[in-house]
């Protein structure tokens, strides 16, 4: 009963309840993003602090500050925590926030469902994290957790892994089934497929990939837990099994995973190129079918990461040109980004200086990724750093540098103060050295022949693992700047008005700033 | 044994400062790119990076040069008043079809060279390579050669101890020898889980997978020591399982045969000999130090809740036929692998050693193994 009249209550007042009950039982769209973006971030500091004790063990050749056992729980740990936890949160954080005003929906369209898929993520994080503390120590075979290593040879706590895997997977199940509910159903009279923003087209994208993907990951798991716990042998030879099956499934899940973290941040940097180059995105349709394309692509060219299994002549040539053939639609994307700036009227505010530079680093993870698909040349550069130094690319200042531009570009929408351009320019400049500083090097470490994952490494690797290191504090350290910048935005500051940006085009800048607690309870006209 | 002192981690920082300080560290500053390597096929697959890397810069200048274009005259202060176009069918299939060409023109050299590596037809000499945790083993098919390859670098080198030598972790006990100018198979597989053979020189690396083998092959015409690493995720010891190949002269290659099938036939006689305990101790200590430590630890104690202790465990102290039968057979379902592959002689060495050190003599029968046991536990089977 006091449940309805607190409702009646709310009514009223249109307010938020007050206390922390206010988190706990939250089915406000915006409320659920923030919990999503204080997440992510908090996850963002452990994964980075991990990053932090990897990079100080490589800083010199020599065992120095960890033994070789703890170094590989923090490489699976970094991993998943920044994927699961850092990356993926993140971008539902910013769907939960935006996508309903971007489309004048008052909510998102399962409102409980929405608290129950954040709600469960702590819980995730926790199973996991705490198998730092059991005996045998944390999962340690990588994020990849290939079989057998991850399965018969495994430490105990891979079971906590698996149930933990297990939650995060319905966390994301459930959040994706919510955006698509929510932008098939709640978009306001008007706005049509064609008509909706980039960021809630990049979202529907995601969320499908999301929903097809997730599932098979819970499959992997599950056959592990069989294979550990049930005396199966689904990845193990002696029994009849087969440990590249699981590569198989795994990867099948992978690379379209690759692209639900690359995705979202297509849409907030058109958004964001668009708005300080005052000036419309140069091919909206474009966008969306390049968009389109690279996920379906990505259902065909999960092999490409499997190179030197030993697959037959055929399928290595099939993933190789499947793979290759994915630059068409991205090269789209990045000539739309640059031709989107041509002649327009440029200014350099924080969120267009992280969406210029996701551009530039963004491609250039994305030239070395076509050098990856080269099967031949593939077979030097596989598992060594420079698919470290690849990778990196597109998720530090390619997924992650979206997600700090989204958070200066929305952040005065979000809580009605500016934050501090200064801090801002600092906070990206002192980033931007330490990303470059960080893993522009290990392209060189990776061609002249060092595999990832070593805790240890020949001599000659050493002067430019020391250069790494140092740009990774660089980075590692400049973070806490943004967290001082948010907590300061959120704080206090000048007032941001409701359009907040000059070239800001899109229904959320038609609400006040900071955005009311409810938002379009009567649909907008949109013409 | 001064190994647990070492590893204390104040000293090791201290000692690390010094090792630091100290001029022996070389390093390279110019190891900036794939080498060439030191087969045709190595050359080709350098060349085809090269194509590949130059077109990824041309194409990244000319992308960039026009942003940065932009960026410089385009700001709000030089163009006050942004342009109105978008959306320019031609513009936009050129930019579609244009970057399709490129990618043909990569992808078709690339596969060719991709069919020339794709040979699985025997080699002039075959050699199985398995991988195990954390060592290789190499099998000359046709020699009845066989022998496994162990990190040799010293562990006070790792930990800083003492300066690091030219090959640091980059050495092995023994190489693997084969002749030039003939073609070479390898056969790759694992015996745990998967590893990954990599010879960047010969420009090979496939995965050692457990149930699967994979080929690839090789042609060098040039001698030298060629130095690799396992390159797949196998566990603790991943950093610490390196490759080295040895490519001499036919005679010297034959030579080295005929030493490796001699060395085999004295180590058979070895099992009839009379073995004193302390002989035994000697050698399952050296067996220890090579199979077992990274595991059970130097002093039996194990890691708990991953590898059991041997010092003080009942097997290792009272049940000596158990003893023999786990070394044997492995433990199924855990990390514990079947150590057959050892000779009668070091299995009856280590053995020993494991129920005499660390006070198991003391605290329980004591009993040891001699080769003949082990002989006698493989023979019902035959």
């Amino acid at each position: 009963m006091s449940a309805v009249i607190e409702n009646h209550h709310d009514d009223h007042h249109h307010g938020p309840a007050k206390g922390i009950t206010r988190w706990l039982y939250t089915t406000n769209h915006k409320d659920i993003g923030t919990l999503y973006l204080w997440f992510s971030f908090a996850m963002f500091l452990i994964g980075g602090a991990m990053a932090m004790v990897i990079r100080a063990e490589l800083f010199q050749p020599g065992m120095q500050i960890v033994e070789p056992e703890f170094y590989n729980q923090m490489i699976t740990l970094h991993g998943l925590i920044m994927i699961f936890g850092g990356v993926m949160p993140a971008f539902v954080g910013l769907a939960n926030w935006l996508v309903p005003m971007m489309i004048g929906a008052p909510d998102m369209a399962l409102p409980r469902m929405n608290n129950l898929s954040f709600w469960i993520l702590p819980f995730a994080f926790f199973v996991l994290l705490s198998s730092l503390f059991m005996e045998g120590g944390a999962p340690n075979f990588g994020w990849t957790f290939y079989a057998p290593l991850s399965t018969t040879y495994a430490p105990p706590s891979v079971t906590f892994f698996i149930f933990s895997v297990h939650i995060m997977g319905a966390s994301s199940i459930m959040g994706s089934i919510n955006v698509v509910v929510t932008i098939m159903n709640m978009r306001a009279p008007g706005i049509t497929l064609m008509k909706m923003p980039l960021f809630v087209w990049s979202w529907l994208i995601t969320a499908y990939l999301l929903i097809a993907v997730m599932p098979v990951l819970a499959g992997a798991v599950t056959m592990m837990l069989m294979d550990i716990h049930f005396g199966t042998s689904f990845f193990n030879a002696a029994g009849g099994g087969d440990p590249v099956l699981f590569q198989h499934i795994f990867w099948f899940f992978g690379h379209p995973e690759v692209y639900i973290m690359i995705l979202p941040a297509f849409g907030i940097v058109s958004h964001i190129i668009e708005t300080f180059s005052r000036k419309q995105l140069f091919g909206y349709s474009s966008m969306v079918w390049a968009m389109l394309s690279i996920a379906i692509l990505s259902f065909v060219v999960w092999a490409h990461h499997m190179f030197t299994v030993g697959m037959p002549l055929a399928a290595e040539i099939f993933f190789m040109w499947a793979t290759m053939l994915i630059a068409v639609p991205t090269g789209v994307k990045v000539f739309n980004w640059v031709a989107t700036m041509f002649r327009g009227s440029i200014t350099f505010e924080t969120p267009m200086l992280f969406a210029v530079s996701f551009v530039v680093l963004f491609t250039i993870g994305g030239l070395s990724g076509l050098m990856l698909a080269i099967v031949p040349a593939d077979f030097q550069y596989h598992d060594t750093y420079f698919v470290v130094a690849h990778f990196h690319y597109v998720l530090v200042p390619g997924a992650i540098f979206s997600i700090m531009a989204a958070v200066y570009y929305w952040i005065p929408k979000w809580c009605g103060n500016m934050y501090d351009e200064r801090l801002g320019k600092l906070h990206f400049w002192l980033s931007f050295i330490g990303v470059n500083v960080t893993f522009f090097p290990q392209h060189f470490i990776g061609l002249a022949g060092m595999p990832r994952r070593y805790p240890d490494y020949a001599l000659q690797f050493a002067d430019w693992n020391m250069v790494s290191s140092v740009g990774a504090f660089l980075f590692g350290f400049s973070q806490l700047l943004f967290l001082f910048i948010v907590i300061k935005t959120v704080m206090g500051g000048k007032k941001a008005t409701s359009k907040v940006w000059e070239g800001a085009k899109g229904l959320e800048w038609t609400v006040a700033s900071p955005a009311p607690y409810h938002t379009f309870s009567t649909p907008p006209k949109v013409d | 044994m001064l190994y647990k002192f070492f590893k204390s981690t104040k000293l090791r920082l201290f000692l690390s400062f010094l090792v630091l300080t100290s001029p022996s560290i070389k390093a390279d500053w110019f190891a900036l790119n794939m080498t060439r390597g030191v087969t045709d096929v190595s050359n080709e697959v350098f060349e085809l990076h090269m194509l590949i890397f130059w077109i990824c810069v041309a194409i990244g200048v000319v992308v960039f040069s026009v942003m940065f274009y932009s960026m410089w005259a385009h700001t709000k202060k030089k163009n006050p008043e942004p342009a109105k176009f978008h959306e320019n069918h031609k513009l936009e299939i050129a930019w579609t079809i244009i970057p399709f060409l490129i990618l043909i023109a990569m992808a078709v050299p690339a596969s060719k060279t991709l069919v020339k590596i794709y040979d699985d037809e025997a080699g002039d000499i075959n050699i199985q390579v398995t991988g195990y945790q954390w060592k290789w083993q190499y099998r000359y098919l046709e020699d009845d050669v066989s022998f496994f390859s162990n990190l040799s670098t010293d562990l006070d080198e790792i930990y800083n101890l003492v300066p690091k030598g030219e090959n640091y972790l980059q050495e092995v006990d023994e190489m693997v020898v084969i002749p030039v100018g003939k073609k070479v198979r390898f056969l790759i597989t694992a015996n745990d889980v998967i590893h990954s053979w990599w010879m960047p020189a010969f420009a090979i690396k496939q995965d050692a997978i457990p149930g699967f083998v994979n080929t690839a092959w090789t042609v060098v015409d040039k001698p030298g020591i060629y130095r690799g690493k396992c390159t797949e995720l196998c566990g603790k010891n991943h950093g610490f399982m390196p490759i080295v190949v040895k490519v001499v002269e036919q005679e010297e290659y034959d030579q080295w045969v005929n030493e490796k099938k001699q060395a085999a036939i004295r180590l058979a006689e070895l099992t009839t000999k009379e073995w004193t305990t302390a002989e035994l101790m000697e050698r399952g200590e050296t067996v220890y130090d090579i199979n077992c430590v990274v595991c059970h630890q130097t002093e039996g104690q194990g890691i708990a809740g991953i590898f059991p202790a041997l010092a003080g465990s009942d097997i290792a102290l009272y049940e000596k036929d158990k003893h023999i039968e786990i070394l044997m057979e492995g433990v199924s379902g855990a990390a514990m692998n079947s150590f057959d592959y050892l000779s009668e002689v070091e299995l009856a060495a280590v053995i020993t050693y494991t129920r005499q050190a660390w006070g198991n003599a003391e605290n329980g029968d004591g009993e040891i193994v001699i080769p003949k046991d082990i002989v006698d536990y493989k023979e019902p089977k035959i």
